[in-house]
């Protein structure tokens, strides 16, 4: 088994309203940035998986991103896993 | 009739349910979220507050505690269930009501007095009412927008499943008095079969003229008489 | 090294054996602690005379642990070492006081066999430093503070100082601090009960932070921190320990500077409303249960505090060892583990042998509980790791022997100059009275704080009377008829100008409050919050309000059940004006005969209690109108405050009254301006004919700030009997208009002018002028 670190990104489903991501937007012209076409806000979730390989080690964060992490009504999620590396 | 009120660690709205039942003639008890059993209560209410802290979403954790499989099962054998609040945000996290609360358009918490449209009156939870009666009672919510796909918010429509709306003094559902950004000025919904309701605001708050309102009564009123009723039949 | 201790693993070293000192083993200096020299001794905040009298009473060179814990225990924070003199002059006691000063939160009698718990307490440094954890750890404390009692907190209310809302920094605070405060309240299921906001550039590098907390309970389950009973077992319990605010109340005691956010970001706690609700429910089954004999927050100087004290007040010893604490880092040093602020933890002294049972009742609530060590006969704090010692010190030094100072103090040339500026070449408004009147009411000290408390869960619970936006909280006795009311108040202009007078109108104000929602005023926490004590001026400005302050109270009949200091809120040497926030309870025996701010039917007539002398000193108006914070502020009648009070109360309990509403900020203006909007939302705004004879100047009688003051209305066939009663009472009233219909204007005529509000622009500078500046960018 190695220990792996597992990044899944929690994000609002495309179409849905992110209030939070137009308020960022709304302030990132007002500060100048005008190259800003679209702002959405999402969450990431690092999880210390032991697993054999990074496709099982993602394979169950899926599991826990459908059963948990994620709401399938308003959000997706995506999963990236690295052996032996450490959380930011 | 007795009355289930489910606790959840940080459940905080527990005891303003279990006051209304009894001011509307029911039987309430406390069933902690660890149980497995509804002890043989007839109806069940999930209370508002803050289940889990609210932490990662909302209702999300506090759907797998134990006691949810009986509470699932209770709503799916036509047991009547209603969730106020975090109760509501539980429900739909547990796929027993469509769609989802989001975060409040104003992205702040908001408590204070909203009015809502009675859509119809021939439900369990609406008995009391009048038709497009128009009623005040507090909201106190972070995530409170109700939200659901244009396919099932059609459904929702079609089939009356919408109970309360949000709406102005004269009772016009207009985009000024949706408190929350709510689709439809959504409020308040019932399930396919009619017997799991969820809503926003807080009838267990309106329960006195002291407090401001006593809007909130005919909601617990209706429940417990139906709930009788049954029994009787 | 602390991980290897499984929960229940017995007895802390020392459990139930106590011993003598002579037979124990001295702390040794740990390998890797710094040599105590006159910087390190400097950094932890002592004086090298306070230093000399902690080698006194050690007789020995103190380990590095032992000064973390002297520093802490002789912080301003903890030791009230430049205030505990002046202090003892507050008037402390009455008949329905059940506890005073000295322990987590002061306690009255509200009758029928309930007790009040209630204290204010500041986080103006943490949140300074960041709004939203600062704030939010601050209603977590108070909240801990209240129910360490055996009283389920049943209602916040905060105070709170910000510098002008045209600075983008100030909006930031405010708005961080008023999330913090909602995100941290609602989930723990405290309806907020009401407070102030007060915006003024005496506070913009420094906010001012106060949260209350009121908490209800059944007379004889008061419990107190305190660690009784030889043998007896230490606990902690609640959260982790980590290394978070580390030296927060040493931090608490001393001055910012300039670009301290960045270096002081790590002493930031962060709080956990959740764990904190758990450990609410879990501390009063706790109590409840009679496992315990003491329970005390891990607040400032955490562990090291909570100890001591719960010692102190007892006259026993406590030892721990740190290695049986649990912790949320690995590697803690003793020093570290001591001095930590994490949050949403206890200390508990179980009864020997009901350990288990503690714990039990801990993990029904998800929460931990480990025993740490014991109550001992020896009057020490020792500490140990592992089982060596590393701090022995005796407990009642660390409480009662911090060193007490009262400096010589001296008024600053500066606000002598502006509280003797002659203000009467500033009494004509710029550009005429209807555009001062509307500037007053929009100013955001007077105009409507919805988009605050509206953030606030106002309403959970079910018991709240009279929410924010009126002229106190009322919250009914759960179960009962009865009511709890509470207001906070400070003017923090009048203070700066005239710290003695401010300081009696803070209390006069807040007990007028109360009063005018039919509640009696009953006593008194405050929040002292001033500039550094080492200066002469600020010396001078703490003893004339705390003389302010004893005055009022003793006068009123408000005693002071505890409360807290807070000194150094200053940067770069600016000190933010003196703000004694008295923080006012009071007790009504129906809660239906509340009586609310509002106007209600057209054709009730307006009366005005007290006399008008148009004191614009301090005002509002000089602020807004001319930028100016000068003049002498109001000054109090003490007799005549008592009297107003008493007439209104009489009024209320004979159900006379249709409303009433007190004269403070802005003056008449202000109020009557309040009293014809009524509330937001579900309320419905009326107009009214108001007509003035005084012969004051216009501005000085409609936006005089002069004290005991108060516009009521009545039925109209009850007129003549509240002019009866005030003639009982000596109180000046007069009738001064009438009540018009929803929708119309409010009018006024006086002597020289006449003035036609609209509804429509009142309310939009009432309720709009907050929101409008916090939704903008930025």
């Amino acid at each position: 088994m190695t220990r792996f670190t597992v990044e899944v990104l929690v994000t609002p489903r495309p179409g849905l309203l992110d209030p939070q991501g137009k308020a960022i937007h709304h302030a990132l012209s007002s500060l100048g940035y005008d190259a800003v076409e679209d702002v959405r806000v999402g969450k990431a979730i690092y999880l210390e998986v032991a697993a054999a390989t990074p496709e099982d080690a993602r394979e169950r964060a899926e599991e826990m991103c459908r059963k948990l992490l994620a709401n399938p009504v308003t959000e997706d999620f995506r999963i990236t896993a690295e052996a032996d590396g450490t959380a930011p | 009739m007795k009355i289930a009120i489910i606790t959840f660690p940080g459940s905080n709205c527990d005891q303003d349910c279990h006051r209304s039942i009894e001011l509307a003639g029911g039987s309430p008890s406390y069933v902690w979220h660890r149980e497995t059993s509804l002890r043989g209560a007839d109806a069940v209410i999930v209370p508002g507050g803050f289940a889990h802290g609210d932490y990662l979403r909302p209702g999300a954790i506090a759907r797998f505690s134990p006691i949810m499989d009986a509470v699932t099962a209770f709503g799916e054998e036509g047991g009547v269930v209603v969730g106020i609040c975090n109760g509501f945000q539980v429900l739909c996290e547990a796929g027993m009501l469509p769609g989802a609360l989001l975060r409040n358009e104003s992205l702040s918490f908001q408590s204070h007095h909203c009015r809502l449209r009675v859509e119809r009156t021939d439900s369990v939870f609406t008995s009391g009412y009048r038709k497009r009666q128009v009623l005040g009672m507090p909201l106190s919510h972070a995530d409170g927008s109700y939200y659901a796909d244009a396919g099932t918010l059609a459904v929702l429509e079609e089939e009356r499943r919408v109970l309360f709306r949000y709406c102005d003094a004269q009772g016009n559902a207009s985009a000024e008095a949706n408190p929350n950004g709510s689709l439809k000025n959504i409020a308040g919904i019932v399930n396919a079969r009619g017997n799991v309701l969820g809503m926003m605001p807080h009838p267990d708050r309106a329960i006195e003229a002291v407090l401001g309102s006593v809007d909130g009564l005919p909601f617990f009123e209706s429940i417990v008489g139906a709930v009788a009723r049954e029994e009787v039949a | 090294m602390m991980a290897g201790h499984a929960p229940g693993n017995g007895r802390a070293p020392g459990a139930g054996n106590p011993r003598s000192p002579a037979t124990l083993e001295a702390p040794h200096p740990r390998p890797g602690d710094p040599a105590i020299t006159p910087e390190l001794v400097e950094d932890h905040g002592l004086s090298p005379d306070e230093y000399a009298q902690i080698r006194r009473i050690m007789g020995r060179q103190p380990t590095f642990t032992e000064l973390g814990v002297f520093s802490a225990m002789w912080s301003e924070h903890c030791g009230y070492k430049n205030s505990k003199r002046l202090l003892r002059l507050l008037p402390t006691q009455a008949p329905w006081v059940i506890q005073g000063p000295g322990e987590n939160a002061g306690v009255i009698d509200v009758g029928g066999g309930h007790a009040l718990a209630f204290k204010i307490e500041s986080h103006n440094h943490p949140s300074a430093v960041e709004p939203y954890q600062g704030a939010a750890t601050g209603i977590g404390g108070i909240l801990r503070d209240v129910f360490t009692m055996g009283a389920r907190p049943v209602a916040t209310l905060n105070s709170l100082h910000f510098g002008d809302l045209d600075r983008p920094r100030v909006r930031y605070l405010f708005g961080g601090v008023v999330k913090g405060i909602g995100d941290y309240g609602n989930c723990v299921g405290i309806p907020s009960a009401g407070g102030e906001v007060y915006f003024d550039r005496g506070y913009e590098d420094n906010p001012i932070v106060n949260a209350m907390c009121l908490g209800l309970m059944r007379t004889d389950d008061l419990i107190r921190g305190t660690a009784e009973g030889v043998g007896n077992t230490l606990m902690a319990v609640g959260a982790r320990t980590g290394r978070d605010g580390i030296h927060g109340a040493t931090f608490a005691s001393e001055e910012l500077s300039e670009g301290d956010d960045e270096a002081s970001r790590p002493q930031v706690q962060v709080g956990d409303p959740f764990t904190e609700k758990l450990l609410l429910e879990a501390s009063l089954e706790l109590i409840a249960s009679g496992h315990i004999v003491g329970i005390q927050d891990m607040g400032a100087a955490g562990l090291t505090s909570s100890g001591v004290e719960m010692a102190g007040r007892s006259g026993t010893g406590v030892e721990m060892d740190v290695a049986l604490v649990p912790v949320r880092e690995a590697g803690m040093t003793p020093y570290e583990i001591l001095l930590s602020e994490s949050q949403e933890r206890m200390l508990v002294v179980a009864e020997a042998g009901k350990e288990d049972a503690v714990r039990e009742i801990l993990e029904k609530w998800e929460l931990e509980a480990e025993t740490i060590g014991s109550v001992t006969a020896t009057g020490s704090f020792r500490v140990l790791e592992d089982g060596v010692a590393v701090a022995d010190i005796p407990a009642l030094p660390l409480t009662e022997g911090c060193p007490t100072y009262e400096r010589q103090g001296e008024e600053g040339d500066e606000v002598r100059a502006l509280r003797q500026m002659d203000i009467a070449a500033h009494t004509d408004p710029p550009a005429g009275l209807e555009d001062a009147f509307l500037r007053v009411v929009g100013s955001p000290n007077v105009a409507s704080k919805q988009w605050v408390y509206e953030q606030y869960d106002t309403t959970v619970r079910a018991n709240s009377i009279e929410r924010p936006g009126g002229d106190a909280g009322v919250i009914r006795i759960p179960g009962t008829k009865r009511g709890v009311a509470a207001s906070t108040d400070c003017n923090g202009r009048h203070t700066y100008l005239n710290p003695r007078a401010g300081a009696m109108g803070a209390v006069a104000e807040a007990a007028r409050n109360v009063a005018c929602t039919g509640a009696v005023p009953m006593a008194i926490t405050n929040c002292l919050n001033f500039g550094s004590p080492l200066k002469p001026h600020i010396q001078h400005q703490f003893r004339e309000a705390v003389l302010g302050m004893r005055d009022a109270c003793a006068f009123l009949e408000t005693p002071v059940t505890g409360g807290n200091v807070s000194f150094y809120n200053e940067t770069d040497g600016k000190a933010v004006y003196p703000t004694p926030v008295i923080g006012m309870v009071g007790v009504i025996d129906d809660v239906e005969t509340v009586v609310r701010h509002a106007f209600r039917d057209p054709g009730d007539p307006i009366l005005l209690l007290g006399s008008n002398t148009g004191e614009l000193g301090g005002s509002e108006y000089l602020y807004v109108l001319h930028g100016l914070v000068a003049g002498e502020p109001p000054p109090v009648d003490l007799a005549a405050e008592r009297a107003l009070q008493r007439c209104i109360l009489t009024m209320a309990q004979l159900r006379l009254l249709k409303s009433a509403h007190d004269v403070a900020s802005g003056g008449l203006a202000a109020t009557l301006a309040e009293c014809c909007l009524g509330r937001p939302r579900t309320g419905r705004s009326v107009g009214a004919a108001v007509n003035f004879a005084d012969p004051l100047p216009d501005t000085a009688l409609l936006f005089g700030e002069d004290h005991g003051r108060a516009v009521i209305t009545c039925a109209p066939e009850d007129a003549d009997r509240l002019l009866l009663h005030a003639e009982n009472y000596g109180v000046p009233c007069a009738r001064i208009g009438t009540v018009t219909e929803p929708g119309a204007p409010l009018e006024i005529e006086t002597p020289s002018s006449r003035l036609r509000l609209e509804a429509e622009t009142l309310r939009k500078r009432y309720y709009g002028v907050i929101p409008d500046i916090m939704n903008q960018a930025g």
